[in-house]
């Protein structure tokens, strides 16, 4: 089936006083109708850059420079605000880190619901309502007869992110970005929220970017994994590959670092050093100052996405064009 | 909710006999009401029955509690310098200035809130520059040179306005206004402007600051994000977050447009209560000073009260704990 996204080479540009910053720099992915992808990476790696880039809400003065990002065969990324707005919630939804903060303290939950059905859906007061408390039961709310006049701050977090879900969901996109959605909330509530977002998608057939630290939830979850560091797609591939047997070093220390209890990546055990900032990405692979198995070729030449029979990575050891080095040198974790 | 309303009226009390107490000790230790009311010529005897009518031998806290007793009744006393009661000047004077604060008022709302939002959502225009920069006059000039300035150009260059007077008023009962006459409407619109200019300036700067403030927060991401139109995104959503401050300083300003409408009143010659209260410093007129400051107190207590009670409208978490505390956030 056609890809419902399509992201190609992308690249994400900051202008500074200090010269030119490159957030996100050749990123290419697709996200087909009704997959999940999870996306993963060290905080700064520019999981989220992504995202506002896909919904066209980049901060300014950030600016997509480079590279073209299609929805259902149609470009998205030079459309003029107007034509943008109407594609955010109705084509494509999106799903914040933090629940308690993505909510307007001043309107109950309902009026958000109903102002976001009415805003893409030709629908009376009265319809808007009730698809609002139908809503607000699909994503598991009690008595949403009574909480739909509600406001946020007399939900819990757990509760604010289910509202949150039934405003990204409310208008029927075809395409969630979710960006952490589970990262601010309780451990214990966390699966909860996973689960109703995996189901909801499904009967819906919404396929999803689903960012997270959470090795776990990337392996319940996704079809299939994007791995990214400083603003580039280091791997790519089905879940099964990235998570059992990565081949790209970064992702294996990734993947070697998940800690078995509390499975979230926060600093990256396995891998000395820390993520380049963008003012100084080294020349060739951005990963060459802290892989294992650097060699010469990585310090001059920047890799492309390779296939190397399971997943796609970025990394030379897997181009037969390279001085032959056996791919198994890479340890799994 | 009306156990907050009484709460907060207690909580008025103190203040009001804060004020009550100053204004009082005016009339008792400043000058000297038995030989202003007595004249240049006068027997002791007369001095001991006026002193005696005045209750001027009783103690201080008798002639306190009479004092506020009185004042509770709107009842100051005659003014030294007109011979009227204080309480028959005030009603008289009182309409001019309040329509002269109302109309400052609504100039510096109606104008001030939409240049704030315009200044927040388009900060780099060349027009929110020249809004930043006017706002720096209307804030460093000080509001005598406003007037004068205003009377030069409008009055004596151009001759469209009047400058002083109220123009024609029409009475309505013990109202008079000038809201009826084209000659009182044209007399209102330079000192409503002067009058209204810094608060105008002022509620800008802060409905800007907030705009910008509120503007960066998840919720207007996430409501752009969800498709909204920006008239929703910036009226509904950014606006009606930026109100809670916004609603707190207008309150206060509303107040000091009254308390200061003093100085406008004496540079148009405004027969308001301000004017009135120059007039009865000038004169020593200590009844018709003290039942000001306590006019001016009260209507710093309810407009604060009214501010109070705006929060519980506006943001739906106050509601909550409402009465406990206001602005908890
Ligand atoms: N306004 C900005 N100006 C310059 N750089 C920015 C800005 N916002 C984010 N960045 C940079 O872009 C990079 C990617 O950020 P982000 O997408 O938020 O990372 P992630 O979501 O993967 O943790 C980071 O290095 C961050 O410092
Ligand atoms: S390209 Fe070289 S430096 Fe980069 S990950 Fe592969 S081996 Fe390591
Ligand atoms: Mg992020």
């Amino acid at each position: 089936m056609a890809a419902i996204l399509e992201v190609r080479d992308l690249r994400v540009e900051f202008p500074t006083r200090r010269g030119t910053l490159t957030a996100l720099d050749g990123v290419s992915f697709d996200i087909a109708p009704g997959e999940v992808l999870g996306v993963v990476g060290e905080s700064g790696a520019g999981k989220s850059m992504t995202g506002a880039a896909i919904i066209g809400l980049l901060e300014p003065p950030g600016r997509i420079a480079g590279g073209e990002i299609l929805l259902n065969g149609k470009r998205i990324d030079r459309l003029p605000y107007e034509q943008m707005r109407r594609i955010r919630g109705k084509e494509i939804g999106a799903i914040f880190q933090d629940p308690l903060t993505t909510l307007n303290p001043l309107y109950t939950v309902g009026r958000q619901l109903v102002e976001t059905m009415q805003t893409h859906l030709p629908l009376s007061d009265r319809d808007a309502r009730q698809r609002a408390i139908g809503w607000l039961e699909m994503v598991g709310i009690p008595a949403a007869a009574q909480r739909v006049d509600s406001y946020p701050h007399e939900f819990s977090g757990g509760m604010r992110q289910r509202v949150v879900i039934a405003l990204a969901l409310c208008a029927e996109p075809a395409l969630i970005v979710a960006d952490e959605p589970t990262t601010a909330l309780d451990v214990s509530i966390q699966a909860q929220i996973i689960a109703l977002l995996k189901r909801l998608a499904r009967e819906k057939g919404t396929a999803m970017m689903l960012v997270t630290h959470d090795m776990g939830v990337i392996a319940e979850t996704a079809d299939r994994v994007a791995v990214m560091y400083a603003g580039r797609i280091a791997e790519i591939g089905p879940v099964r590959s990235v998570v059992k047997s990565p081949k790209h070093p970064y992702s294996v220390g990734l993947m070697s670092s998940i800690p078995p209890l509390d499975r979230r990546v926060a600093q990256l055990s396995g891998i000395e050093g820390a993520m380049p900032r963008l003012s100084a990405i080294p020349q060739g692979c951005a990963f060459n100052p802290r892989c294992p198995h650097v060699f010469a070729r990585c310090r001059q030449d920047r890799p492309e996405l390779i296939e190397t029979g399971t997943t796609r990575a970025a990394c030379w050891l897997y181009d037969p064009a390279s001085e032959k080095r056996a791919p198994e040198a890479v340890q799994h974790g | 909710m009306l156990a907050f309303v009484i709460s907060r009226i207690l909580q008025a009390i103190p203040v009001m006999l804060a004020v009550a107490l100053i204004s009082f000790a005016m009339f008792a230790y400043v000058g000297d009401p038995v030989s202003i009311m007595l004249g240049q010529d006068f027997t002791e005897a007369q001095r001991q029955a006026l002193i005696r009518d005045l209750g001027l031998d009783q103690p201080f806290f008798v002639q306190f509690a009479t004092f506020i007793g009185n004042a509770v009744q709107g009842e100051f006393g005659l003014s030294y310098r007109l011979s009227r009661p204080v309480a028959e000047l005030i009603a008289e004077r009182a309409p001019a200035t309040l329509e002269l604060a109302f109309c400052a008022a609504a100039v510096a709302l109606l104008v001030g809130v939409p240049m704030g939002v315009y200044t927040g959502l388009y900060r780099n225009s060349w027009l929110s520059r020249a809004f930043l920069t006017f706002s720096l006059v209307g804030v460093s000039l000080p509001t005598f040179l406003i007037g004068i300035l205003l009377i030069l150009i409008f009055s004596v260059w151009l001759g469209w306005l009047p400058s002083f007077g109220r123009g024609d008023t029409v009475q309505l009962g013990w109202w008079s206004t000038g809201f009826l006459t084209v000659s009182g409407l044209k007399a209102l619109i330079l000192p409503s402007v002067t009058l209204g200019l810094f608060q105008l300036t002022l509620i800008m700067r802060l409905v800007r600051a907030e705009m910008l403030e509120v503007l960066r927060t998840d919720y207007i991401k996430f409501a752009r994000a969800r498709g909204l139109a920006n008239r929703a995104v910036h009226f509904g959503h950014a606006l009606k977050n930026t109100l809670v401050p916004v609603i707190t300083i207008a309150g206060l300003q509303l107040g000091g447009i009254i308390a200061f409408a003093i100085v406008t009143e004496t540079v148009f010659q405004w027969p308001g209560m301000g004017l009135l209260f120059i007039q009865s410093v000038g004169a020593a007129d200590i009844p018709v000073m003290a039942a000001y400051l306590l006019l001016i107190a009260l209507v710093f207590v309810v407009i604060n009260l009214v501010v109070d009670l705006l929060y519980y409208f506006v943001d739906p978490r106050l509601r909550a704990g409402f009465g406990a505390a206001r602005g908890g956030h």
